[in-house]
């Protein structure tokens, strides 16, 4: 490894910045950072982790409790519910991933657009955002799903459409806020293309401010879906999921074994609060570098 | 004579910084005086006139004295430091708008502190407001009473800032690069407002700026001020004609001269002194022409009186000497 | 003489119904340097923007080397004119370093060696190599708008416009820089076009100056002539208004009465 190091000096400083960056962190930023690494591996690392197959029920074995054999017991249809945490995690934060990865890309060049031809067209693109504002993300979702019917996908196209405003909102006026700096207008007389200074040179201005922004939208959006699968309108079990083990669950909760439904809960509140300090932490950071520039 | 401001020996420190923001500053203001605080950005003239209404940098340790009207401001209680700000020192800024509310007319901004601070009844307090907008050369008082900032220029915003400071019916009025963001021509206009005021009502004024040739056609007085110390201070008349710090030569070299010959600027090299840097012996030795190594860089030169001036330069005896008839500007 | 360097002709621009240009006209010979002199609402800085293509005139030509600038590719067009801005702390990139920011001009303009190119242009305005690898952040006011003179340089445009490109300077600060656009001139007999409401530092710089006040000329000539006899009553209270000894401010607060009155 030290050759590998010696010969990436670029890669040892950014290594090197990254572990003085960590250090910088406050506690429970580190602490949620831990727990989301902790969550996405157990995602990720799935099937490989889980001891049981969570879509398939023993029902020899339902409702057991804390166990040797089911770490976590089982629920009414007698799959473990460690593995199904597991599994679940995965449909659980792909859906969200799925709706900010889109809804900041289209939001970021609608925002970008807006702002960088300015006039009429970003007075028509306003007026356009204006009304996506009054659609409520999980009516629209609902609405989706009564269209194209129950899944994964419906809901998070419709959800990102729905997202799409917001960050095309925050593009939109830090875009216009930038543009009006000199250093723009310096590129302009240099005679750099509108292209290139909205796409190469405005965009990484605001992209981290953006970046903070979808963090936070990743939070909700976990909310909405998890929503969603509680009222059976998302994921279909058998896929694990979340928002389904809690509504499959409500008749665990009257046998007195809670643990299918509140595990999943407590799983949504932790990622949603993890993902909202950091998102937060980096929005301040943001404002206090502008503030020192 | 009456002293209207006495600071002595005032330091201002504080943790992290590389040298102090101010350090061993001496200075005073009379009854009727005008006195010019001129530095660059960083030399510390803004937070020397801030200390005279006993604003301290926060976190600063303050060590010295800051007598205002009477009264040590320095580690002063909440009534005394009231008393200072509401009755004997007022302040104006570089931007006038950046101190008013620009939802509220001038004469709700006006008359609030009369009737709140000054416990005025309504009518006295508009009577006032009208009396002090006049004063300060507006055309139209009652009018303006009704409008709102934006209706007005930045020159006539600043008058009524002036107007504002002098609802505490102050004996000094500190004036901190009030110019600085106005046109030239305009600067003319608050000069001659600044200067009826202190005929009329005996205002000390403490003016903050960086310009030198503002400061010695204005003010009686000139002190000149670099890296949180004074580096010379002189009658007005005295600093233009015979400059005695290297500094103030060098800022005197640094404007191009409107009339006469014109050679190539003398630029001081180097740029002001940071905060975060440290400094041993003359704060000013690095970017001196005249610095003799082992003598600048180890001893802090103090102020010493050379003729009508006060001037802390090591070599200030020898350079006087030197330029004796060589007809500086 | 042969065609001017910059030759401007009637240009108007009107913002609603405030006039901020109206029928401004000048030409400045090869090597020349001319004054914009103004107060704020002069319409100076507009016709800055105008000559460096950010706004559109409403009427009248601008001509640099006698081809319309207005007909020029954005790449002409920038190698036509170029600009330093007032405020050195926004008129560079936060992001990129001082050398990257050269780079990045050479490259659009396709210059054969840059790295020389960009060598040379940091030792015309006197910064050095730590200077070179800093952001506009780890830089003092004097450096970053010295870096911006080298941007602007960058692509050895035929006129320069200095948009009030001292006023924000500290004034031990201003004089080196002055200096360092004084030699500029000399070596490279740019045009300049220096936007500014210093009449002692556009003496510095300048030959010959335009007084504008309103959006109109008000007078016009050779610098030195402009301050030792000027003609016009605005001229002359620009003029009297720079503070010197013996200053009178009320003196100078009737003369400006009397002036805004007569308008």
């Amino acid at each position: 490894m030290s050759t590998a190091t010696v010969s990436h000096p670029r890669l040892q400083s950014r290594l090197g910045g990254w572990a003085a960056r960590l250090g910088r962190l406050t506690w429970p930023v580190r602490i949620c950072a831990v727990l989301l690494v902790l969550v996405g591996l157990g995602a990720v690392f799935a099937p490989w982790l889980e001891p049981y197959d969570p879509t398939d029920g023993d029902l020899s074995n339902t409702l057991v409790a804390m166990s040797g054999a089911h770490w976590l017991g089982t629920d009414a249809g007698g799959h473990d519910t460690f593995s199904q945490l597991l599994a679940g995690g995965r449909t659980s934060l792909l859906g969200p991933l799925g709706v900010v990865l889109f809804s900041t890309v289209f939001g970021a060049l609608v925002g970008l657009f807006s702002a960088w031809r300015g006039g009429w067209v970003d007075a028509l693109i306003g007026r356009v955002l204006d009304v996506m504002f009054a659609f409520p993300s999980l009516l629209l979702a609902i609405l989706a799903v009564a269209l194209f019917g129950k899944g994964l996908g419906a809901p998070v196209v419709a959800m990102a459409i729905a997202y799409m405003p917001y960050t095309a909102r925050l593009v939109r006026s830090l875009t216009a806020q930038e543009k009006t700096r000199p250093y723009i207008a310096a590129y302009r007389v240099q005679g750099h293309s509108p292209a290139f200074i909205a796409l190469r040179r405005l965009l990484p201005a605001v992209g981290p401010t953006i970046l903070a922004q979808s963090t936070v939208n990743f939070g909700y959006a976990l909310l909405d879906l998890a929503a969603l699968s509680f009222l059976g309108l998302g994921v279909q079990p058998p896929t694990p999921d979340w928002g389904a083990m809690i509504n499959q669950s409500q008749a665990a909760v009257l046998e007195g074994q809670p643990l299918s439904a509140v595990l999943p809960a407590v799983l949504v509140v932790v990622v949603v609060v993890a993902v909202t300090v950091i998102g937060e932490h980096f929005g301040d950071r943001l404002a206090g570098r502008e503030a020192k520039a | 004579m009456n002293t209207l401001l006495d600071i002595k020996g005032l330091t201002v420190a504080m943790a992290g910084l590389g040298r102090p923001i101010l350090d061993e500053v001496s200075l005073a203001v009379h009854d009727g005086e005008a006195v010019a605080l001129v530095g660059e950005s960083g030399s510390g003239k803004s937070v020397t006139a801030r200390t005279a209404l006993g604003l301290f940098p926060g976190g600063a340790t303050v060590s010295g004295s800051v007598v205002v009207g009477g009264t040590e401001v320095v580690a002063a209680g909440p009534g005394d430091l009231r008393r200072v700000r509401t009755s004997v020192a007022s302040m104006i800024f570089q931007d006038p708008r950046a101190g008013v509310n620009p939802v509220r007319r001038i004469g709700d901004f006006l008359t609030e502190p009369l009737r709140r601070i000054q416990g005025r009844s309504k009518a006295e307090a508009t009577a006032q407001a009208l009396e002090l907008l006049g004063a300060v050369g507006m055309p139209d008082p009652p009018r303006h009473l009704r409008q709102f900032p934006h209706e007005l220029s930045g020159g006539m915003l600043q008058r009524v800032m002036i107007a504002y400071a002098l609802t505490a019916d102050p004996r000094l009025l500190l004036c901190d690069e009030p110019t600085t963001a106005l046109d030239v021509t305009t600067q003319a206009e608050i000069m001659a407002i600044l200067g009826r005021l202190r005929r009329d009502r005996g205002l000390g004024i403490l003016l903050i700026t960086h310009d030198l040739d503002l400061a010695a056609s204005v003010c009686d007085r000139v002190y000149v001020m670099y890296a949180g110390r004074i580096m010379e201070a002189a009658p007005s008349a005295a600093l233009t004609s015979v400059p005695r710090h290297p500094y103030t030569r060098g800022l005197l070299g640094s404007a191009p001269p409107l009339t006469g010959p014109m050679p190539r600027l003398a630029p001081i090299p180097g740029a002001p002194l940071g905060l975060a840097e440290a400094v041993s012996g003359c704060p000013f030795a690095a970017r001196c022409a005249h610095v003799v190594p082992g003598l600048c860089d180890a001893t802090t030169p103090t102020l010493e009186r050379h003729g009508d001036s006060q001037v802390a330069c090591l070599r200030a005896a020898e350079l006087i000497d030197e330029t004796q008839g060589e007809g500086l500007r | 003489m042969s065609t001017p360097l910059l030759d401007v002709t009637g240009l108007c621009k009107t913002y609603g119904t405030n006039v901020a240009v109206s029928d401004l006209s000048f030409t400045l010979p090869a090597g020349g340097s001319l004054g914009l002199v103004g107060e704020s609402g002069s319409g100076k800085t507009t016709t800055a923007r105008m000559l460096i293509g950010l706004e559109r005139p409403d009427r009248g030509q601008i001509l640099v080397k006698g081809e319309p600038l207005a007909a020029a590719s954005r790449l002409a067009r920038a190698k036509a004119v170029q600009i330093v801005f007032q405020d050195p702390y926004l008129s560079l990139d936060p992001r990129l370093t001082i050398r990257a920011a050269l780079d990045d001009v050479l490259r659009l303009h396709r210059h054969p060696d840059r790295a020389a190119r960009v060598t040379e242009l940091l030792d015309q305005v006197g910064l050095g190599a730590r200077e070179a690898a800093a952001k506009p952040r780890g830089l003092s006011g004097g450096q970053r708008q010295r870096a911006a003179i080298a941007r602007a340089l960058a692509v050895e445009p035929d006129v320069l416009v200095l948009d009030e490109a001292v006023s924000a300077l500290d004034v031990s600060i201003q004089a080196q820089v002055l200096n360092v656009l004084a030699d500029i001139r000399r070596e490279t007999g740019i045009g300049i076009v220096f936007v500014s409401h210093d009449l002692a530092v556009v003496r510095y710089l300048c030959d010959e100056a335009l007084v504008l006040h309103r959006g109109v000329v008000v007078e016009r000539g050779a610098i030195e002539a402009l301050l030792t006899d000027p003609q016009d009553p605005y001229t002359r209270l620009l003029i009297s208004s720079v503070p010197h000894a013996g200053w009178s401010p009320e003196e100078i607060s009737e003369q400006r009465r009397a002036l805004q009155q007569r308008s």
